[in-house]
């Protein structure tokens, strides 16, 4: 009935759920069984003078004061777990979180930047503090049981201690336009050693795609939110920018009229500063990327591009396909300048 | 005077008047111009009952977009995420405000009141036409808004999303906005008509509780209504103007107009579920043929409900960003709303215990409505608890929390009191047979399509997605399999009703032996109500057998 606890508050409340949820129960089929019972057992007979039962006093008092006291029981119950809840510990690690229509950005202690992708170290509180960017976004990780608008204009916070190993789900829950659905996240509880690695290697995995960067681009279609907004089979996305399929090599017409060639500086620019640039038909939607791919990220969505095929039409040949860069250092990531102050 | 059978139904008393409030006159120009306020409700009747249609179709579409994670029937994809977040917003905003809101005060309220009272018309017999017009208004401009770009803000309008999503908008707010006077003026007219216009000895405890319920709701109508007004025209404001008042982009707030808005909304909910238990009330002491059991705990808990209804809005914001001691406080003072719900659910069941209980069609939803009704609130109390709140609110739960409080309670409470009425509104009998199969239907469809709901959204699932994890894909099916059940017998409700208007009146004064006033006069009624002015003689709901002289 309730999704998998990833942490020790998750069962406390999920304690709160369970005992309202018999509670329901049990209240529900009284009031079932008084309501079909009396149906039935004083079923409509012709004549019969039913009693003239004004009211009971003493009835009514009872069966206010007794809900009453429960309601007070449950109020204090569900506050005692909140009150937990609220106030993160001080030596808890800080995360800060930009939201945006529709990307979650991670900004973590030593400046490194993730997107969609949150590594925590498991068995340490920690704290998000988080603002938007354009609407409000929600902040959910139902593993949690924590759940916190993002504001803009504004910094909210949210805590948890994650004991659970392993892959949980991050959810937008405040409703934010069309890709609202899309906008997800995974949180990765990691061990300190692999979350240690993560920070400063942006992780491995990446490793796994050498043979195949296209393979790894599409990975970071889906994960970077790209999906949302550029299909990859030559479908229009409403409300969204161009497909990717078949423009590699174009000439793209823009909104001002100019003519620009989809090569790598095309891409790496539409990143970095998404409104230079916008191709005509299109409204300028699209939130900068600029220090959050890795340069490996990078060329692993040119590669994807450039394996959805060149512009039938004709436009200049495709480069030859790029080998991926060597494991980044620490410093030479893209991220920029944050980071290598901070190593 | 033993009490009518309701399987052999009796013509009356006296013969059918030749000409009733129907057709004493006649073309569409004498609609248009009444004044009479049970033809002005048999108007409001036909516009909400176009819109439940409506809105029910744009239901019928979610769900059945919902059915598979791929949105696709047939090979092809049924609507985009832009078409499906304009289809869920219209759902909600025609259901609330153009269907639920007007529908038991505004339809039934207006054409049974009166009655009730033993007056001739309501208070203010023009303004009551004037309001009807404004809510025809206010659904020609919510219908452009639709058809002029639409609106994908949800029916909350949220800020500042609202202020700078593209479409019709500032036209959907102000559709609103002036709903929102259609209802503020069908309000001041109730509470005047209770206040003035009540038969000689109609006391204010002998009041049927129908009317202690509408009452309750005008008192809403009139005091909250106006802040949605200034809030929306606020965002209006906004959104044409600039003006920096909820977008914090222009120095603005977006939490403050959440608290405007359910400061509006919340006590909305009462404006929607107290006519609902108001009909309850009428129903379960009539087909029990027993007196009312503690109608003063009842009548005073409908006015506890409308003064509590003002102090609870910022449960909806526990996580929206208001303070910690705000969120203590609004949780403590949401759950004093569970004891005068539960004063009613239990004097209703007093009511019924040692009756006499027959289960026509209006009997069988107002069972229906004790049981969903009873869901709805247990579920309320999952949500007013602060840590259980916290992983619920936004989810699927909350969708089925509100639909069985508004769909489960309201709205089969109108359509009880809709057959119960039936008779007198329109003179004729519809087939009983087919109303209790209908009843039956939109029980077991209704709980096929949100008790699932519940599960869904235990298991973290929020609302307004358009995409879905597969996981929750066999729950959105079983769901989605209810909405065409919950249609179809909504269906075969509303055919078996319209089917009855074609035969002659055939409908008996006083079909279920109801011992209010409304029931002492013809069917359907003559335009000014009664022959002569009726005097109360005996309370309402007193099914002791009658004295030998009185």
């Amino acid at each position: 009935m309730l999704p998998p606890q990833g942490s020790a508050y998750a069962a406390e409340v999920d304690t709160v759920y369970m005992a309202l949820f018999w509670l329901s129960v049990v209240l529900f089929l009284g009031i079932a069984v008084c309501a079909i019972g009396f149906a039935w057992r004083y079923r409509y007979k012709p004549g019969r003078v039913t009693p003239h039962q004004t009211h009971n006093t003493m009835l009514e008092i009872i069966w206010s004061v007794i809900p009453l006291l429960l309601c007070i029981g449950i109020f204090f119950w569900g506050l005692h777990g909140w009150m937990e809840a609220a106030v993160a510990p001080g030596e808890a690690m800080e995360v800060q979180i930009v939201a945006k229509k529709w990307i979650w950005q991670f900004e973590y202690p030593d400046g490194t930047r993730t997107v969609n992708e949150l590594h925590v170290p498991v068995n340490k509180p920690v704290r998000f503090v988080m603002t938007s960017e354009d609407v409000i976004h929600d902040f959910f990780v139902p593993d949690m049981r924590t759940k916190q608008d993002i504001v803009p204009g504004r910094y909210t916070q949210e805590w948890f201690t994650p004991t659970v190993l392993g892959v949980h789900h991050v959810t937008c829950a405040e409703y934010c336009g069309k890709g609202h659905s899309d906008m997800q996240a995974k949180l990765s509880v990691d061990t300190d050693a692999d979350y240690q690695k993560f920070m400063e290697t942006g992780g491995t995995e990446w490793e796994d795609y050498k043979n195949n960067p296209a393979a790894w681009g599409k990975l970071q279609w889906e994960r970077k939110g790209c999906s949302t907004c550029h299909s990859i089979d030559g479908t229009r996305i409403p409300g969204g920018g161009p497909s990717w399929k078949g423009i590699w090599g174009k000439m793209e017409e823009m909104n001002d009229g100019r003519k620009v060639l989809v090569d790598q500086d095309y891409v790496i620019e539409s990143e970095d500063f998404p409104q230079a640039k916008i191709v005509k038909g299109f409204e300028p939607i699209m939130p900068t990327f600029q220090g959050l791919l890795r340069s490996h990220e990078r060329q692993g969505i040119i590669a994807f591009i450039k394996s959805l095929g060149n512009d039938p039409n004709g436009g200049p040949p495709a480069p030859t396909v790029l080998s991926l860069p060597p494991k980044p250092q620490p410093g030479q990531q893209a991220q920029g300048g944050a980071q290598g102050q901070a190593k | 005077m033993e009490h009518t059978l309701t399987t052999q139904p009796h013509t009356g008393d006296r013969p059918r008047p030749a000409k009733n409030y129907l057709n004493a006159e006649k073309g569409i120009w004498s609609w248009m111009t009444t004044v009479d306020h049970k033809r002005i409700g048999v108007m409001y009747l036909v516009g909400v009952l176009s819109a439940f249609f409506v809105g029910g179709i744009f239901a019928l579409i979610v769900r059945l977009t919902l059915l598979t994670p791929s949105h696709k029937l047939f090979g092809k994809v049924l609507i985009t995420a832009q078409t499906y977040n304009r289809v869920f917003t219209l759902h909600g905003a025609i259901m609330v405000f153009l269907f639920i809101i007007p529908s038991v005060p505004a339809a039934l309220g207006n054409f049974v009141m009166p009655l009730m009272l033993g007056a001739k018309d309501v208070a203010f017999p023009r303004l009551n036409l004037a309001s009807f017009y404004l809510w025809v208004l206010g659904a020609v401009m919510a219908v452009c808004s639709m058809i002029f770009g639409a609106v994908d803000t949800g029916w909350t309008f949220y800020t500042p999303y609202s202020t700078t999503t593209d479409g019709a908008v500032t036209l959907m707010t102000m559709a609103v906005f002036v709903l929102g006077f259609s209802s503020i003026f069908t309000g001041i007219n109730f509470v005047a008509t209770v206040h003035k216009l009540r038969a000689p000895g109609i006391g204010w405890f002998d009041m049927p509780l129908f009317v202690w319920g509408i009452y309750s709701t005008a008192i809403i109508q009139v005091l909250a209504t106006p802040v949605l007004g200034i809030t929306l025209a606020l965002l209006a404001l906004e959104r044409v103007f600039s003006i920096g008042i909820f977008d914090p982009k222009l120095g603005g707030d977006p939490v403050l107009f959440q608290h405007f808005f359910w400061f509006y909304s919340h006590p909305a909910v009462y404006i929607m579920i107290l006519p609902g238990m108001a009909i309850i009330s009428e129903l379960i002491p009539t087909f029990s043929r027993k007196t009312m059991f503690g109608y003063r705990a009842v009548a005073y808990s409908s006015v506890s409900l409308a003064l509590l209804s003002f102090i609870v809005w910022g449960h909806h914001l526990f996580v929206a960003g208001q303070s910690q001691l705000a969120n203590v406080i609004f949780s403590a003072l949401t759950f004093l709303v569970a004891i005068p719900s539960g004063v009613k659910m239990f004097n209703w069941l007093g009511t019924m215990y040692k009756g006499n209980i027959s289960l026509e069609t209006p009997m069988m939803y107002a069972i229906s409505f004790l049981l969903l009704f009873a869901i709805g609130g247990l579920t309320g109390i999952f949500l007013g608890t602060l840590s259980t709140d916290v992983h619920l609110t936004d989810t699927y739960f909350v969708v089925a929390h509100f639909h069985y409080v508004m769909m489960g309670g309201t709205v089969i409470a109108f359509i009880g009191g809709l057959h119960y009425w039936w008779p007198k509104m329109t003179g004729r009998m519809y087939k009983e047979f087919w109303g209790q199969v209908g009843a039956v239907i939109v029980f077991i469809g209704f709980n096929m399509t949100f008790l699932t709901q519940f599960f869904l959204g235990s298991q973290g699932m929020p609302r307004r997605y358009y995409n879905y994890l597969d996981q929750y894909q066999p729950l959105h099916a079983f769901s989605t399999v209810g909405s065409w059940v919950l249609g179809l017998g909504l269906f075969l409700t509303a055919a078996n009703l319209l089917a009855s208007l074609r035969k002659p009146y055939d409908a008996p004064d006083n079909p279920w032996g109801g011992t209010t006033l409304e029931w002492q006069t013809s069917s359907p009624p003559i335009t000014h109500n009664f022959e002569d002015q009726p005097v109360l003689e005996k309370a309402p709901y007193d099914y002791r057998p009658e004295p030998v002289a009185h």
